[in-house]
């Protein structure tokens, strides 16, 4: 065990609750914005202090509030990538990075060499001398995380580190991170509210909402077979109901008033039931073989970049996403709003959820 | 002409613009840690000075320091001086009524600071002595500056509460402010006038050099921009 974490603070607007560790991986935090995720962070970080629970990296303790145990800052020797990259503004790329060697009693040469060393590596030659306002956003998160690595910290912590980013730089960003993290290879923390960031960097992620979060799963393990019906919205899924297991491999969609055969093993207790909106597809009524079919109205149409969004609801039920590539949407594109049109789900692809 | 009472005036300004400059930056910083009733508390105890009649504060360092009162007496007593009436007893009244000015300007600039500067600074493994004269007292520049320098003015102008403290002898207590009401009082009006082109001239170098200190910092910024 590397990291363990376990806290609660009231914040008067939520209150963080949170159990979890991490091993030597990338462990992903996944969750909407104002869940709690940064707070975890600064937790651990130690610049905020939680009411109570204990913090512990590498049977180093941080924080016991039981044995009044609360490391400095200082002493914890963590790093923390925040979401604005807190720079300081009024010190230029150099003096920004020596300023990370200070705890370190370092000679006059070895502290260049490694600022050089650091230089390098993140490609920030010639920009010695520029104020981070003077920096693009990509320049400012590579000297952060220079600056953050030159005090060999034992763990990574990086919270949104894209969020500040325009999408064109954030896939660089994104490859070049990765390629740090491997170097790194201790226990990394990845806040993000992203899920497909997540899904690429991460190894376990935890689901947080609302202050509390879930127990750590592979990441594939999220996106294929969510236990929560928040994992599932996290991970993307567009389309719920309440739901109630009526008998053996029926499950009653109540918000939707279709009743769906699938495979309810283990499952009898589910509360709510999901299906990703780009698996579910219009059907001729020749194909006979889908044991879920079902006719719905077409209530909009939208198209996207790479697909059609269709808007439809069941008799009398809440109404359903429902993408569909280009490709596919040809054989319909007669169709109209309005139209009644059949709509199909493989069994495998509906998740039974609590 | 006898240039004491610029001489004196700018020494009890620059002395209680160093007091005021360290007592209200370190004000601001640990109030703005405190519970919000303690501080609210502390905030009004501290402005006071600001809105009070310059006498009611003078009428207070006399009530505290005076000749007659028990502190006066010993320190009388023990140092064989008095703190009143003496030229460095207008350096408490300048103090007094100048602090307000710099510890909520030190204030506002300390509010708008980004604390997540503070704690990347502290994640970082810095001291926080190093974070707050290194991070953020220069990001919070500006705000600083403003605040000493009006502190440094109403210093140097400050007249009721000297008036009482310190009195007005010639050569030993006179400020500008001060002489120039002795003169005025006295029919002198040619002497008054030319005290009054003095105090003009030193308020208005000082209020040049704010502003050319504003345009250097904004002509920074847009460049750096």
């Amino acid at each position: 065990m590397r990291l363990y974490v376990k806290i609660k603070k009231d914040f008067g607007s939520f209150i963080l609750d949170t159990e979890f560790e991490a091993d030597k991986e990338v462990l992903g935090i996944l969750g909407e914005s104002g869940c709690g995720k940064s707070m975890t962070l600064r937790c651990i970080a130690g610049v905020v202090t939680p009411d109570e629970g204990h913090i512990e990296l590498d049977e180093t303790v941080f924080f016991d509030s039981e044995k009044k145990i609360n490391l400095k800052p200082q002493e914890r020797h963590v790093g923390l990538l925040f979401q604005n990259y807190a720079l300081f503004p009024n010190m230029n790329v150099v003096q920004n990075l020596r300023a990370a060697l200070r705890g370190q009693k370092l000679g006059k040469e070895e502290q260049q060499k490694r600022v050089a060393e650091m230089m390098a590596k993140f490609y920030l030659q010639g920009l010695e001398h520029h104020k981070p306002s003077q920096l693009s956003g990509g320049q400012q998160q590579r000297v952060a995380l220079a600056r953050i690595l030159l005090t060999r910290p034992k763990m990574l912590m990086l919270d949104e580190p894209f969020a500040a980013l325009d999408e064109f730089l954030r896939w660089k960003l994104e490859l070049e991170l990765e390629d740090v993290l491997k170097e790194f290879g201790a226990t990394t923390l990845f806040v993000s509210h992203n899920r497909d960031e997540i899904y690429r960097i991460c190894d376990r992620v935890c689901v947080m909402n609302q202050g509390k979060s879930s127990e750590p799963v592979p990441v594939k393990e999220l996106f294929t077979t969510p236990i929560s019906r928040e994992a599932a919205y996290l991970s993307g899924c567009k389309n719920f109901s309440d739901a109630a297991v009526a008998e053996k491999g029926e499950v009653m969609a109540l918000d939707w008033g279709i009743t769906l055969k699938c495979d309810t093993t283990g499952k009898e207790d589910s509360t709510s039931v999901g299906i990703r909106s780009h698996f579910i597809r219009p059907v001729t009524e020749t194909e006979g073989l889908m044991r879920n079919v079902f006719s719905c109205r077409i209530e909009r149409i939208i198209e996207d970049v790479f697909s059609y969004i269709l808007i439809v609801s069941p008799k009398e039920g809440a109404q359903i996403r429902v993408d569909v590539s280009k490709e596919d949407w040809l054989e319909y594109r007669e169709q109209v709003p309005g139209d009644e049109i059949l709509i199909g789900i493989e069994e495998k692809d509906i998740m039974l959820l609590k | 002409m006898d240039w004491f009472p610029l001489y004196n005036s700018l020494r009890i300004a620059v002395i209680s613009s160093v007091l005021v400059f360290f007592s209200g930056i370190f004000a601001a910083y640990y109030i703005a840690k405190l519970h919000p009733v303690v501080k609210g508390v502390l905030d009004v105890i501290l402005t006071l000075p600001m809105v009070l009649p310059p006498t009611v504060v003078g009428y207070f360092i006399l009530l505290l320091l005076g000749s007659k009162r028990p502190f006066g007496i010993w320190f009388y007593n023990t140092f064989g001086t008095k703190l009143v009436m003496n030229w460095y007893s207008g350096i408490f009244a300048a103090t007094i009524v100048a602090f307000p000015l710099m510890y909520r300007t030190a204030r506002g600039a300390f509010e708008s600071f980004d604390e997540t500067l503070s704690y990347s600074g502290q994640t970082l493994g810095l001291s926080n002595t190093y974070i707050f004269w290194k991070v953020r007292m220069p990001a919070c520049r500006q705000g600083i500056m403003a605040g000493t320098v009006l502190a440094f003015a109403r210093a140097l102008g400050e007249y009721g509460a000297t008036s009482m403290v310190a009195g007005y002898t010639p050569g030993k207590t006179a400020t500008i402010s001060t002489t120039v009401y002795q003169l005025w009082r006295t029919n002198d009006d040619l002497l008054a006038f030319k005290w009054v082109m003095v105090n003009i001239a030193i308020s208005a170098v000082v209020l040049l050099a704010v502003n050319m200190l504003e345009k250097k910092n904004t002509a920074g910024k847009r460049s750096a921009g």
